[in-house]
């Protein structure tokens, strides 16, 4: 697949050398090209979005420490709940990814940077704008959408605000910044990888981004759609989602949810292939299982197009209906399997050890198998019937999101942040941080299992008392995980100002990967020449060589 | 900001991306506005608009000169052409999400509507005088919808339509040969035969708009079909001008002795492109026109 690089234009080139660092200046980052530069811009917006999310999430805490209305209107509140499922999703988990895939991708296959580095810059600077229509949404009259993240129609067509044209344009500009990032990706690893590395000598991280940006191309059109049609049915008349000319509310929540499953993995195999880098390292054992890692990071991806409806097993359809799609979504469950199985079995009998990137790649495995677990149940029609607009659809889909994609992120950027900056991070503070967080997740998002059997439903401001105590345990735990994340920005910052120096290529000592052959921190430019197949091979984290 | 004389190329850093992001979001911000009445709003679209196109012409003209310049090599053009190549897939996905809608309401909503499955109550306490049909001329309640009083026939204009795109992808063919073969004159006459049938087709197509708004009173208000008619055939109408404004571009290269047999990429890309518009045609052509019964 890789064009070799040595038959490659010995003849077309007339442009001299200048192969120089950084531009000085703050035009430096407007401008760049480099894949690193537009990767930290991905992680700092990432993080920003994160702390305006977060913001939001302490809102609704707040509101709900209590029974009773107490700090903000409903419609406020339910501002609150749209926006914070937005901007988490669309702001802070999405790009985060998108960084670390630009950060890594390129040295791990070996490459000099991004395939379409103007394009990659443009992806970024996409964000920030669209961000601002998003959040500005919330200071226009009538306020901002209070639709649920899911927008469903009629909630957001005939009843919305006005803002929510600004927001259909917002997603408009994210959906064409991820597939430009992602339509990167494929050219960068189909066409930049070291000719000496095979497609199954790729590591896990680059296999499933690989695979992630597939089903972004394939989704985020959808997604596209779906909003050109609320924004035609709400201003020039059509009537997709109007019944009364034909149309029907529930066609919005398929095509909504044919793109949203297929979101919600793409929030998913990126952090299943960061955790696939992370464990062998730390175990000391090559990966279990490479190739069914591979087999069913592609099954993932293909089922993920095929389940959708299991978001709408409440909306009247038929019975064959809900089976096929209750059959179809525990089907999921085998490949996903697999992959916490080939974890586990990385670690059996591994010589372990527990820095801190590791600790985070292990509550990993374990809090997103309860994510998936209380997932299954959730396919289950008959109990869906039970469960479905609970607290426990909230406590499954945080498991899987806050515990499985960001922990994953932040597991990651423990792993390369040394590599990044040439710093280790305060340890001990580390330490500090993963127990605080992880204890105070728990807190937040456990009891909202129960609550969620118990009946609360979700998207309230307000619930009859029988709810109150776990409500109040689980807003404890939220303002404890919300500070958590201070924390975490001051050891990263200070890591990145005053961390202790690491000399060494290879920052944890028994990591494998061609990322870790070069200098620490980081050159400006990855690879400028083609690393050999034996050094690939030797460097392959999940062959025994 | 080449890195390695033989073998990578990263190109320099560029304003146009930053240009880009800004034109976009007052063309988008500006055109949300316009729509609650805000007359500021209409401007900053016109703006955006002229920003973009701007930024469109600027970076593109930047690749064109590095390129000429011979500043790349095979593994850019490759990158470009996997990038070309997703991005079209990325387009048919935009155009199923219209397609599926239009099955949807065909299969599901409108039967469901009339009573069929279990939706006998759906349809006795809503809408009891609606039967099913297809395309809905009908709708469920027509005071609030535009009630069509015809269709547009399959055998007129949109089978002469689809001649004529055929044709085009005949024309662009041929002139591709002729780029291989370094037939010039052929290229030319190809490239400007396209252009030429890609603008009638549209030119008709303006034509059957007129015709459906003024004598059909078939419009974008005329329930789900008049919508996913409308957006469909215009979203197609769309990708047919901005496919038509590249070609154009296209030939001026041509003019000014750009393009070599073995280095095209850009012919190459609006080639695959044309085509790409061509098959939604026929998808339209055959599901929106013809087989509606
Ligand atoms: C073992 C695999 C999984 C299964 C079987 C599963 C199943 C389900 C089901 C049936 C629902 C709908 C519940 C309802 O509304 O009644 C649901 C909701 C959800 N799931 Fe999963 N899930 C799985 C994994 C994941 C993963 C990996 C993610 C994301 C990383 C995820 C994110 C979500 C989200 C965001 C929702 C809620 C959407 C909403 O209504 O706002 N799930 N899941
Ligand atoms: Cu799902």
């Amino acid at each position: 697949m890789a064009t070799t690089t040595t038959e490659i234009e010995a003849d077309i080139h007339a442009h001299d050398d200048h192969n120089h660092g950084p531009e000085p200046g703050l035009m430096r980052w407007v401008k760049t090209t480099n894949h690193k530069d537009i990767g930290y811009l991905y992680m700092w917006f990432a993080f920003s979005m994160l702390l305006i999310g977060g913001a939001m999430a302490m809102v609704i805490r707040l509101e709900l420490l209590m029974p009773g209305l107490q700090y903000v209107e409903p419609q406020f509140f339910n501002q609150m709940t749209t926006m914070h499922g937005l901007i988490m999703v669309f702001g802070a988990i999405m790009p985060a990814f998108v960084g670390l895939a630009n950060i890594m991708i390129p040295p791990m296959i070996g490459g000099p940077d991004m395939a379409l580095p103007r394009m990659n810059n443009w992806s970024f600077w996409i964000l920030p704008f669209a961000g601002a229509m998003l959040l500005s949404t919330m200071f226009m009259e009538g306020g901002g959408p209070a639709f649920g993240w899911t927008f469903y129609a009629p909630l957001s067509t005939t009843f919305a605000p006005d803002s929510t044209d600004f927001f259909i344009f917002a997603i408009h500009m994210l959906g064409f910044s991820s597939i430009m990032g992602a339509i990167n990706i494929i050219a960068t690893v189909m066409n930049l990888r070291a000719s000496g590395m095979k497609l199954m000598d790729m590591p896990l991280f680059v296999w499933t981004w690989f695979i992630t940006a597939f089903l972004l191309i394939a989704a985020m059109p959808v997604l596209a759609g779906a909003v050109t049609m609320m924004l035609t049915d709400r201003n020039f008349g059509t009537s997709f989602f109007d019944a009364a000319g034909g149309g029907d509310p529930v066609m919005f929540q398929h095509i909504f949810w044919f793109f949203g499953h297929p979101e919600v993995y793409i929030m998913i195999l990126p952090a299943f292939g960061i955790v696939s880098q992370i464990i062998p390292t730390f175990a000391r054992k090559p990966l279990f299982g490479y190739s069914s890692m591979v087999y069913a990071t592609a099954s993932i991806a293909i089922l993920s197009f095929v389940v959708w409806a299991h978001h709408m097993f409440l909306t009247g359809m038929p019975v064959a209906g809900q089976m096929y799609f209750m059959y179809a979504t525990i089907l999921i469950s085998v490949p996903t399997g697999v992959k916490v199985f080939n974890w586990v079995t990385t670690m059996w009998r591994g010589s372990m050890s527990f820095e801190i990137p590791m600790m985070w790649a292990v509550a990993f495995v374990i809090l997103f198998t309860i994510g998936g677990l209380s997932g299954l149940m959730l396919g289950i029609v008959p109990a869906d019937i039970q469960y479905h607009d609970t607290y426990f659809v909230v406590a499954h889909f945080h498991y899987v999101l806050v515990t499985g994609a960001l922990f994953s992120i932040i597991a990651g950027v423990f792993y390369w942040l040394p590599k990044w900056c040439g710093n280790m991070f305060n340890e001990k503070l580390a330490t500090i941080h993963f127990w605080w967080a992880v204890i105070s997740v728990n807190v937040l998002f456990f009891p909202m299992h129960f609550l969620g059997l118990a009946g609360m439903p979700r998207r309230i401001p307000d619930y009859s008392l029988q709810f109150a105590d776990f409500n109040w345990i689980a807003s404890i735990g939220g303002f404890a995980f919300g500070l958590s994340f201070i924390l975490l920005a001051y050891i990263v910052v200070d890591c990145i100002r005053n961390g202790k120096p690491v000399k060494e290529a290879r920052v944890w000592e028994s990591a494998k990967g061609l990322e870790w052959t070069l200098p620490t921190p980081a050159p400006y430019h990855t690879f400028t020449e083609e690393p050999p197949r034996e050094l690939i091979l030797k460097e392959s984290s999940h062959s025994a060589h | 900001m080449q890195q390695s004389k033989d073998q990578y190329y990263v190109p320099e850093g560029s304003y146009w991306p930053i240009v880009g992001s800004i034109g976009m979001a007052f063309l988008l911000g500006g055109f949300a506005s316009s729509l609650h009445g805000s007359g500021l709003g209409a401007g900053l679209a016109v703006l955006g608009l002229v920003i973009v196109v701007f930024m469109v012409f600027g970076w593109m003209g930047q690749v064109v000169s590095e390129s000429e310049g011979g500043y790349y090599n095979q593994q850019v053009g490759k990158s470009f052409r996997i990038g070309m190549g997703w991005f079209i897939f990325s387009e048919v996905m935009f155009f199923a999400a219209f397609f599926g809608a239009m099955f949807y309401a065909r299969e599901f909503s409108i039967p469901w509507l009339a009573g069929e499955g279990n939706n006998m109550w759906t349809a006795k306490l809503l809408w009891p005088e609606f039967s099913a049909n297809w395309p809905l001329v009908k709708m469920p309640n027509p005071e609030t919808f535009a009630v069509p009083s015809a269709l547009v026939h399959a055998w007129g204009i949109p089978a002469i339509n689809t001649m004529l795109l055929l044709c085009s992808g005949a024309t662009l063919t041929w002139a591709h040969w002729a780029l291989y073969n370094k037939k010039r004159d052929q290229l030319i006459y190809g490239m400007i035969a396209t252009i030429t049938l890609g603008v009638i087709f549209l030119g008709f197509q303006a034509y059957e708009y007129a015709h459906a708004y003024g004598d059909l009173n078939l419009k974008m208000t005329s329930g789900v079909y008049g919508s996913t008619f409308f957006l469909l055939t215009g979203f197609h109408g769309f990708h047919v001008t901005l496919g038509t404004v590249m070609l154009i571009c296209i030939l001026m290269r041509i003019i000014r002795g750009h393009f070599t047999p073995e280095n095209h990429f850009a012919f190459e890309a609006v080639a695959w492109y044309w085509h790409f518009v061509d098959v939604v045609w026929l998808g339209l052509f055959i599901y929106v026109y013809w087989f509606t019964g």
